[in-house]
């Protein structure tokens, strides 16, 4: 009840002119940003989070935030009219959204499209609000070993549930930790990795490695393709809005089972991609024709969408709560929160009620004007996707390198953000998982502080990581995460396949 | 799937095994200036963990992984396409006035930058026709110079012509 009170303030906050002319400002950067290729969610996140350092944190982060709500319903867009996943968590609403366009059924598609992003992110709000405080009370009493051990069982969850070559995710996520550690040591006061070069006294920041990962990266990819995009027309009446929205009732069970998939896989750092296509998956096989899916069954849109959006919803609960992001993005608001002097964390919960609250009530208000916005808004832009590419292109990577610039004035920071982008583009030719690195680069120091912490308290005996119920128990579900893939591997191996299974390389 | 592919004809570029295994030898030799750096500043316990000491657990994680990929690569049955040479070329044509932009903005500032940037990448795609590439080669910039210059009233880096200018 307490909570509930706490909400109602929240919508006082949120509710003002100020922060709602935010909300609506960031759903339109954001739609804009999930549309055009090149501009993700973490990436426009982080080229606009050096503009809003000199404002009120709940205002900024409202923007912010709604700049995530508003790429997630972009995506859709572009990969129902397009064929061209905006993101990555909308490769799965392609395979239905297209055909649905191509039969002439595209506002029906859309309009489903959007609906189920809404109920998906509606439904990983309402769980933030009511699972959030209890988390984050129940951090409270975490020491430092705890931290490590929910560090450590965020990291072998990647691991062990990510679909990629797990050797790779995991020198991902060693990458991210190293690149963590250049620069000053916190504890210690001293340089680390710098090899006398100034440049690298500060560290690499990681929005700019963000922005060179996920935007330059981007743009190299998409040009590979060519420079021209052909896509269906659009125009959404109410009529069609409607007449879809009365039919949605019929699919409760598909969005139902999409959402609990989509809260489960964003407070794990499964993250939305990987939700999608289990939403994908697990709505076809539960069909009553699935024969049909591919070729244009709304079924088909309905559940990824709901479970990408729950999945990136429901992943600012590990965040706000526990200080741990569960996606890319995430990552990135949560390095905004500590340059706004924010500690993530369950102290957050006590210590600045106010912004935690005003951040969740604006996640129902921003997600309710971005379906708005978005359905009324189809037209432009399915327009924008028109612009010629070799316009958008120049202007985007200007974009980013002013983005690079301004989070400290360096343009040194601008060759870095060059180079990462050159090794994004390789890495993912190579598949090798990028959110990984982002989320051990922001979380590397604060892990790195409570394991030397941790060992610090125990004279260095690892045994402190078993000391006690809790911390035993989420060191043990951490490894049992880890070893989950390379079991089912050996189950599936064992099954006839004959191939060698991939051992992850963490038995050192 | 990989193997359908194949039989379909596939572009000439550059195959993907040996860019897989240069990366991997990239991975190792990151990991080992990583290890040398850490124990040269002491990965060990001198009343605490010193500083190199969890860079280095780490970096040794790190060695076995990129060793697992480098040897990985090795055993893979199938090699695809990394990049084919037409697509190489699409990317250089971005990535030649990219650097280039980004060489430009110390001496030039941004603006002035950004500029050339348009004109040489527009110029080298060459879809548009020229008075619309400069059109946009001046617009931009100075929309670019009004959204943060004048609104968000954050600083970018200028040059000899803002300079001419007074700002």
């Amino acid at each position: 009840m307490d909570d509930f009170a706490s909400l109602m303030a929240g919508f006082q906050v949120a509710l003002s002119w100020h922060n709602i002319g935010f909300m609506a400002v960031g759903v339109v950067l954001g739609i804009v940003v999930g549309v055009l290729p090149g501009l993700g969610g973490p990436n426009g996140v982080a080229i606009l989070l050096p503009l809003t350092f000199g404002m009120d944190p709940t205002s900024a982060i409202i923007l912010l935030s709604s700049i995530y709500w508003g790429a997630l319903f972009g995506g859709a867009i572009t990969s129902i009219l397009f064929n061209i996943p905006g993101e990555a968590w909308s490769v799965a609403t392609t395979f239905d959204g297209y055909p649905m366009a191509v039969q002439g059924k595209a506002a029906e598609a859309l309009t489903a499209a959007f609906t189920a992003s809404f109920i998906g992110a509606l439904s990983g709000v309402i769980l933030i609000t009511f699972v959030a405080p209890l988390v984050a009370s129940f951090a409270l009493r975490f020491g430092p070993a705890e931290f490590f051990a929910v560090f450590l069982l965020t990291f072998c969850s990647f691991i062990g549930m990510g679909r990629e070559n797990r050797a790779k995710i995991l020198a991902s996520l060693c990458i991210g930790f190293l690149l963590a550690a250049v620069g000053l040591d916190s504890i210690s006061g001293d340089l680390r990795m710098t090899f006398g070069s100034t440049e690298l006294m500060r560290g690499f920041d990681f929005l700019v490695v963000v922005i060179g990962l996920f935007g330059v990266s981007e743009i190299l990819l998409t040009v590979e393709e060519g420079l021209v995009f052909k896509g269906k027309q659009a125009k959404i009446d109410l009529r069609v809005v409607f007449r879809t929205w009365a039919s949605l009732p019929r699919y409760w069970a598909t969005l139902l089972r999409s959402a609990a998939v989509g809260m489960w896989m964003g407070v794990t750092p499964g993250g939305a991609i990987a939700a999608s296509f289990m939403g994908y998956g697990i709505a076809k096989r539960f069909s009553r024709n699935p024969g049909s899916f591919g070729k244009g069954n709304i079924e088909g849109v309905l559940a990824p969408e709901t479970a990408a959006h729950a999945a990136g919803t429901s992943a600012l609960l590990p965040m706000l709560a526990l200080g741990i992001p569960g996606s890319a993005t995430a990552a990135v608001l949560l390095g905004g929160l500590l340059v706004w002097g924010l500690q993530p964390g369950p102290l957050l919960f006590i210590e600045q009620k106010e912004f935690v609250w005003g951040l969740i009530a604006s996640m129902y208000l921003g997600n309710l004007a971005g379906l708005i916005i978005v359905l009324a808004t189809v037209p432009l832009f399915a327009a924008i996707m028109r612009v010629p590419f070799s316009y958008v292109a120049p202007v985007i990577l200007i974009v980013c390198a002013i983005g690079a610039y301004t989070i400290s004035n360096s343009i040194f920071d601008i060759w870095l953000m060059l180079g990462f982008g050159i090794i994004g583009y390789v890495f993912k030719k190579l598949d090798y998982p990028l959110a990984p690195l982002v989320l051990a680069l922001v979380l590397g120091d604060r892990a790195e502080d409570s394991f030397r912490q941790a060992l610090l308290g125990s004279g260095g005996s690892l045994n402190v990581f078993a000391a006690n119920g809790l911390v035993g128990t989420l060191v043990v579900l951490a490894m049992l995460l880890l070893l989950w893939g390379p079991v089912t591997d050996l189950i599936g191996a064992a099954r006839g396949k004959g191939r060698q299974p991939e051992k992850p390389a963490a038995a050192e | 799937m990989t193997l359908q592919t194949e039989t379909e004809a596939t572009p000439r570029g550059l195959s993907r095994r040996p860019v897989e295994r240069i990366v991997a030898l990239v991975l190792i030799a990151l990991a080992a200036i990583v290890l040398y750096d850490s124990y040269g500043r002491g990965a060990g316990w001198d009343n605490g963990p010193e500083n190199g000491f969890f860079p280095a657990r780490v970096g040794w994680i790190f060695l076995a992984a990129s060793l697992f990929i480098l040897v990985q690569s090795f055993r893979s049955p199938q090699d695809g396409v990394f990049v084919s040479y037409e697509q190489l070329g699409q990317v250089t044509r971005v990535l030649g006035p990219l650097i280039l932009f980004v060489a430009l903005i110390q001496p030039l500032g941004l603006y002035v930058a950004s500029s050339v940037f348009i004109l040489v990448f527009m110029s080298i795609v060459a879809t548009s026709r020229w008075w619309s590439i400069v059109l946009t080669a001046i617009l931009v910039p100075l929309v670019c110079f009004w959204v943060f210059e004048l609104q968000f009233r954050v600083p970018l880096p200028k040059g000899p012509l803002e300079t001419a200018l007074g700002y």
